[in-house]
């Protein structure tokens, strides 16, 4: 190429650059440009990514980031006032609520189960659990496939004599938090030894294995014979994992799906602070493991962004929820809808 | 270099009594003044990082070592609820792994190296190999760890549980394998510090002279002889570096290691057991630690810093130990 040409193309692309940049910087140099900044829980990442993307994209001038750092992270960005909203699967503590001058408003948005996956040579389906039995197992008290206590409950399935593997999650998490809480609920020998938290003190032994995040402990269990672990509904509905159906309070043995996770969550009674954990859900329909998750918003923050925080809110409560299910989550019941979008006129 | 050419193709430009040296001019003096400053701002700024490091995470640290003090390091809890936290298991977890890491990833690596630069093969195959290991280095950590779990752990449970089930009075074989553990943790482990093991190694005995190569086949050693006897023992020095920088990064290794190593706080000679890390003590509890959590994690991360440290002041003194011994010989 010779000089002459050289510089037409170079001088023709500086026009497209600056063209470019005229285009793109036309809309938000005249609306407002408003972005807003939240983090915390990882456990609704990917719905909450979904909700922020549509809105941000309906609502021209608003931007909404959200970080995935862990509830507790979340919680101390929602502190230390570095963020416009947070979000925690944990909800928060009296103290953590006590630190935010502003005031807190916490809306359960979505909700979510943890299901026991199981690898058992030849993938019997169906494994049935009895609310005694699965706590034991995470305690390491019940070791094999074919101690009598699952047998009794399986008499279809041919359950090998293979030990038990358990397979938990290495890192701190929601999921953690929710599950421990339910044994903690139904075995006071879990709550004694082990207790309930983002991440707690699991018996040492060789059978209890732990891998990070939801697809290591789904990779670990796919890779055991004879592991069983916890991980989220929708992960495992991904993976297509063998579920076990669990015992729940009114006896009966029930498979995690849309239907019976709404039915563990509309026999929660809500305090006036939107905190309630569904540890163990009455009903003969409700699966027993079921959690909301919540987000976090300042009760006097900065008032132009609480405008469009509400909108948000009502945006995720509406068009949000159908996506749900599709997504792994499950939707909210009518009844906590219409609690939380009250409760929502709260963020000045 | 350019002196020597332009004086063979450019005779005629060159009468007698010409010099062909001359003060460099100033450009070349600027530029070289400032180079050199830039270069020591360089090397200062290395040193100002290590101690920012140093001084970040010591300062997080501070609460944590007064609360818990020396304990810290004898304790195997790490129970948030109580906030009783010790830290025994890790740094047992981390030792182990990384020193039978070494041992496999070592002894392969210095093969290796000795096996492509000594000959054994024509020079193009050996360059075709030691780039194939050097691509080792590029794979990502998760990537290592993901065909750990679908691939190492399968392919050595037949013959783990044929161990465990025919030597159950062996320590090293005393548990049988659920899945992930120490075993698969170390062979990933040695095969991710191969490449830096193999590269400095080759490099090390790149740098023996010829000459000496040339010496000891003239006073008639064979092929063996000259390698284990003569430069092998020459290189010891480059040698010994790569496996000190190996054994470095088997100690710092996080997400394959968070993946396979199991996350369990025991301590236990069994190849089969799970075990910990500190490196994955940090990865998997840094997220959502809360404040208390937090300090007890920086306190770690010290403790993983001055076990780095000491290793490599140890290897140093060792290896200047050897080489001095080696002089005398």
């Amino acid at each position: 190429m010779n000089f002459q040409g050289l510089l037409n193309a170079m001088g023709l692309k500086t026009a497209l650059f600056a063209a470019l940049l005229i285009a793109s910087g036309a809309p938000s140099a005249f609306a407002q440009d408003l972005r807003m900044v939240g983090s915390g829980a990882s456990f609704p990442f990917p719905i909450y990514s979904a909700w922020f993307k549509d809105f941000s994209r309906k609502t021209p001038g608003v931007t909404i980031d959200y970080q995935a750092k862990g509830s507790g992270a979340g919680i101390q960005d929602f502190i230390n006032r570095t963020v416009d909203f947070a979000a925690s699967d944990a909800a928060m503590t009296e103290d953590e609520i006590a630190k935010v001058k502003e005031g807190v408003v916490l809306l359960p948005m979505t909700a979510g189960e943890i299901v026991l996956a199981y690898n058992l040579p030849g993938s019997p389906k169906g494994l049935r659990l009895p609310r005694d039995v699965y706590p034991d197992m995470f305690l390491g008290k019940i070791t094999r496939w074919n101690d009598p206590r699952i047998v009794a409950a399986n008499p279809d399935l041919n359950l090998p004599d293979l030990p038990i593997t358990i397979v938990r999650r290495s890192d701190a998490s929601g999921t953690n938090f929710a599950f421990t809480k339910h044994l903690s609920a139904i075995s006071p020998a879990f709550k004694e030894a082990v207790g309930f938290g983002t991440s707690v003190q699991w018996p040492t032994s060789d059978k209890i294995v732990a891998a990070p995040k939801n697809d290591g402990v789904t990779a670990t269990i796919k890779q055991t014979p004879g592991a069983i672990g916890y991980i989220e509904y929708g992960y495992a509905k991904l993976t297509k994992a063998n579920i076990a159906l669990l015992e729940n309070k009114a006896g009966k043995f029930i498979e995690p799906n849309e239907e019976s996770g709404q039915a563990a969550l509309a026999g929660a009674k809500f305090p006036p602070n939107l905190i309630v954990w569904v540890e163990d859900p009455d009903g003969d329909k409700a699966y027993p493991i079921a959690t909301f998750t919540w987000m976090l918003f300042y009760k006097n923050g900065d008032p132009k962004k609480a405008e469009f925080l509400r909108q948000m809110v009502d945006y995720a409560l509406t068009d949000g929820q159908k996506i749900a299910d599709r997504m792994g989550y499950i939707p909210l019941p009518q009844n906590v809808v219409d609690l939380v979008r009250n409760a929502a006129a709260g963020i000045k | 270099m350019k002196a020597t050419h332009s004086f063979k193709s450019g005779g005629p430009s060159f009468a007698a009594g010409q010099s062909i040296s001359k003060p460099p001019s100033q450009v070349e003096r600027f530029v070289d003044r400032w180079f050199y400053r830039a270069a020591m701002v360089g090397a200062v700024l290395v040193l100002v990082l290590i101690a920012l490091i140093l001084w970040e995470i010591g300062g997080k640290a501070v609460p944590a070592i007064r609360d818990y003090g020396l304990a810290f390091l004898t304790k195997t809890s790490w129970n948030v609820q109580k906030q009783d936290f010790g830290i025994l298991p890790q740094i047992w977890g981390t030792l182990y792994s990384s020193f039978l890491a070494l041992a496999i990833g070592g002894l392969v690596g210095i093969v290796l190296a000795i096996f492509l630069t000594q000959d054994f093969l024509p020079s193009r195959v050996a360059l075709v190999f030691r780039t194939i290991i050097e691509m080792l280095a590029a794979i990502p950590s998760v990537v290592f760890g993901l065909w750990g779990i679908f691939v190492v752990i399968p392919a050595i449970r037949p013959a783990a549980d044929w161990l465990h089930s025919h030597f159950p009075w062996i320590p090293f074989f005393s548990s049988s394998l659920s899945g992930p553990g120490m075993m698969p943790a170390v062979l990933v482990l040695a095969i991710m510090i191969l490449p830096t093991v193999a590269a400095i190694s080759q490099d090390a005995l790149h740098l023996v002279p010829f000459k000496i190569k040339e010496a000891a086949y003239g006073m008639g050693t064979t092929h063996w002889e000259a390698i284990l006897k003569v430069l092998v023992p020459t290189a010891a020095t480059g040698i010994f570096s790569a496996l000190v920088l190996g054994f470095g990064r088997a100690l710092g290794e996080t997400m394959a290691l968070a993946m396979l190593i199991g996350n369990s706080n025991q301590i236990t000679l069994s190849l089969f057991s799970p075990a910990n890390t500190l490196a994955s003590l940090m990865a998997s509890n840094f997220p959502e630690a809360a404040e208390v959590e937090r300090r007890a994690l920086m306190y770690a991360a010290l403790v993983l810093l001055a076990i780095t440290l000491i290793v490599n002041v140890l290897g140093t003194a060792i290896l200047t130990r050897t080489t001095r011994r080696l002089a005398e010989k």
